[in-house]
């Protein structure tokens, strides 16, 4: 009688480390069911394990006290995100890694054997180098533009907008509740041969000047670098818009009076207090756009032409047409990483104190 | 124009009004602030004190009337331009720079010299107290220095005058009070003319060398805490500035300065007007400070005081307050030394109460309520 006390209330007092135990033997097991590691009867173990640890942990929340409550909780509030990572992001990962390192048999076959083939890195840069490029070129630009685009229509919105803030935030927003997809075709009868910009342009005569700028292509404006990254632009205009309302709403416009009473112009003002105030805006902006635009294959899909394809657009080819998940598979993991490295090389140079 | 051209005047205000639509929020305000001043306004919210602030400031302009900066019309120069600086309600510190870069903002902004700035920084942040915080950020400093750092960077420009909003509103009591002290000797030491609006008569009575007292757009009086306190230049002056207790009346007869007034209440006393010209039977309220009046046991006052039920009696430390009812059923504080308070003034006696021949003050017009005027809590309350 008095050991099972003795043992309950030890288990009671360390209810934590029973609930980080729980977690990460849980976690384990749905990395290995949904990464196959195991099959056939070891996979039943491995779900009753599983099932074992979640009634155990439970049962012991619901007879080990209120300390043993208390220790439990915050792993409990963990316990669904960190499930759900480890059964759709954790064992995924594992198994595009592991399919990128595979051959297949023969084109048609649809087993792979792990067999540490980094060729299909060296095969996916040396065969897919312009499409990388591409990606991360017209992902740079597009981002750049709608910093240019975003910041000034952000700036009038949040000084200007008086009243109309939320209508004209509304504008901004509301085109977006149509579907991405509708949206990037709407842009390719828009920007079409016959259609009505294209006609103005002739009409007024700038199109040599365009062509000179490389925006346009024989006279020609859709199927153009030019359409894809203005299709980007476009697309992931609130992703940047929103971020640096909010920040430049957040100021206090008393510390542009301030500025302006301490003698400084307009410009000075806004260059020394409202910019730096709001870089933490355009930082979480760039990051929002660049990194989904770089991934991007819509809009090169409808918008560009066969010179344009962007990475995105090659991993969806091989992976769906050419059934080549190996390369595929590789040039996911190469994209996952650059774009890895290029966020944390920028927060580096340009992350500010308030995103730490 | 040449006779407001007076040297000694740091600002002038032409007759300068402001109006929003229909909305008058000030109203013709004229008046000279003198270098080295320590120069407040005061009134409730709303009625044009800041409003007259910013104009100064350059945040506003003047709808007619003009400006004047060490003698020169600044009414359309815009503030960045004009050698005043502010120092805002919640400070408006820049949260993103240290102490040492909000201070030298403003001298950079002037292009000065980096060597030159260093060292006047430094001065200034000794002045306010605050050298080894100079590489913090304002989120890292508490309110009392926040406001030093704010009091820094614009003193630091040495520009003709200060003017500071609300100065003290975010602070709590006790670091009001020391702060007041600090503000006064800040202001000694650098020489420069604080102009401070604020709605609190105590603060505005505690630090000032003049006090314009304000109320919807119009200034009421200006002149030293004394002068205003004692003698008021209207019934709104008289409850705005401490607490007064005003009885109405009716002028009977003149005699000399003084007049002598039948109270409403039944009474006839004698009380000083410092100039203002009565004739019989104006309507009049005699002003008596709470701490003017001497309470006694008793009840003979012919002529010299009056009578009442006392309601209530607050010990309050050095002081004791005595609330003594009317027989018209006006309201009546008085403010006694508890010490001496004897022990057959209780509540639910008839007591009564007498004052000297110059304490009594009138004034024209009849109050909107007779008696005391801090009885009234909506009024303290929208007041501030």
């Amino acid at each position: 009688m008095t050991t099972g006390v003795t043992v309950s209330r030890r288990i009671g007092t360390n209810a934590d480390r029973v609930g980080l135990g729980a977690m990460l033997v849980a976690s384990a097991c749905l990395v290995a069911l949904g990464a196959k590691w195991v099959s056939g009867p070891a996979s039943s173990v491995v779900l009753l394990v599983l099932a074992l640890v979640l009634i155990g942990v439970l049962v012991l929340a619901l007879r080990g006290g209120p300390e043993a409550r208390r220790l439990l909780a915050p792993y409990g509030l963990l316990k669904p995100g960190m499930l759900w990572l480890a059964l759709f992001f954790l064992a995924p990962v594992w198994s595009l890694l592991r399919i990128s390192l595979s051959t297949k048999p023969s084109r048609f076959s649809v087993d792979y054997n792990f067999s540490w083939a980094f060729e299909n890195y060296s095969n996916a840069f040396k065969d897919f180098g312009t499409q990388f490029q591409h990606a991360f070129v017209y992902a740079a630009i597009a981002t750049v533009l709608t910093v240019l685009i975003g910041y000034p229509l952000a700036y009038v919105i949040a000084f200007r907008g008086g009243k109309y803030k939320n209508i004209l935030l509304g504008m901004v927003v509301i085109p977006f509740f149509t579907s991405y997809l509708i949206r990037t075709i709407a842009w390719s009868t828009i920007l079409a041969d016959r259609g009505f910009v294209v006609r103005t342009f002739d009409a007024v005569g700038v199109v040599q000047v365009l062509e000179w700028l490389h925006i346009m292509d024989n006279g020609k404006l859709l199927n153009t670098p030019a359409a894809v990254i203005g299709g980007l632009t476009y697309n992931f205009l609130p992703f940047m818009l929103l971020p640096i309302y909010v920040s430049l709403e957040k100021i206090d416009t008393n510390l542009v009076n301030a500025a302006g009473d301490l003698y400084s112009s307009a410009t000075r003002a806004f260059r020394k207090v409202v910019l730096p105030l709001s870089i933490p805006g355009v930082f979480a902006g760039t990051l929002l756009t660049f990194i989904p635009a770089a991934g991007d294959f819509v809009n090169a899909q409808f918008l560009g032409n066969p010179n344009t394809t962007m990475i995105g657009n090659s991993i969806q080819d091989q992976f769906l047409k050419q059934n080549n998940y190996p390369v595929a598979s590789a040039m996911s993991a190469v994209l996952m990483f650059s774009i890895a490295s290029l966020v944390l090389l920028y927060t580096k140079i340009f992350g500010t104190e308030d995103l730490a | 124009m040449g006779e407001l051209a007076n040297p000694k005047n740091v600002i002038e205000l032409d007759h300068i009004s402001k109006t929003y639509g229909d909305f008058v929020a000030v109203h013709d305000a004229n008046f000279s602030i003198a270098t080295g001043e320590f120069f407040a306004m005061l009134g409730p919210s709303g009625c044009g004190k800041t409003t007259t602030l910013k104009m100064i400031a350059g945040f506003e302009q003047p709808t007619t009337g003009r400006v004047m900066l060490d003698g020169v019309d600044v009414s359309s120069v815009p503030p960045y331009k004009r050698n005043v600086n502010t120092v805002f309600q919640q400070y408006a510190l820049f949260p993103h720079m240290t102490v040492f870069d909000n201070v030298a903002f403003g001298p950079r902004s002037k292009k000065i010299d980096e060597k030159k700035i260093k060292t006047s920084v430094m001065e200034m942040l000794e002045i306010v107290r605050l050298s080894e915080f100079a590489a913090r950020k304002p989120t890292q400093l508490s309110g009392g220095q926040q406001q030093r750092v704010a009091l820094a960077r614009a003193l630091v420009n040495y520009p003709s005058a200060l003017l500071l909003d609300e100065p003290l509103a975010a602070l709590d009591l006790k670091l009001r009070e020391a702060m007041q002290i600090e503000l006064k000797r800040i202001q000694r030491e650098v020489g420069i003319s604080f102009i401070f609006v604020t709605h609190d008569q105590g603060e505005a009575l505690t630090m000032s060398d003049r006090i314009a007292v304000m109320s919807q757009g119009h200034v009421e009086q200006i002149g030293t805490p004394e002068e205003i306190y004692r003698t008021p230049s209207s019934l709104f002056v008289a409850g705005f500035i401490g607490s007064a207790n005003l009885l109405p009346g009716t002028v009977e007869s003149r005699d000399g300065d003084d007049v002598v007034v039948a109270l409403r209440v039944g009474a006839t006393v004698r009380a000083a007007t410092k100039g203002a010209v009565f004739s019989v039977g104006d309507k009049v309220s005699v002003m008596l400070r709470p701490e003017r009046i001497k309470p006694a046991a008793t009840v003979e006052v012919q002529g010299r005081g009056i009578e009442g039920l006392l309601t209530d009696l607050v010990f309050q430390g050095a002081t004791a307050r005595l609330i003594v009812r009317l027989d018209d059923g006006t309201e009546m504080t008085c403010l006694a030394d508890s010490s001496a308070t004897m022990p057959q003034i209780a509540p639910g006696k008839r007591i009564a109460m007498t004052w000297d021949s110059d304490c009594g003050f009138v004034l024209a017009g009849w109050p909107d309520k007779a008696g005391a005027t801090t009885t009234d809590i909506d009024h303290i309350e929208s007041t501030l």
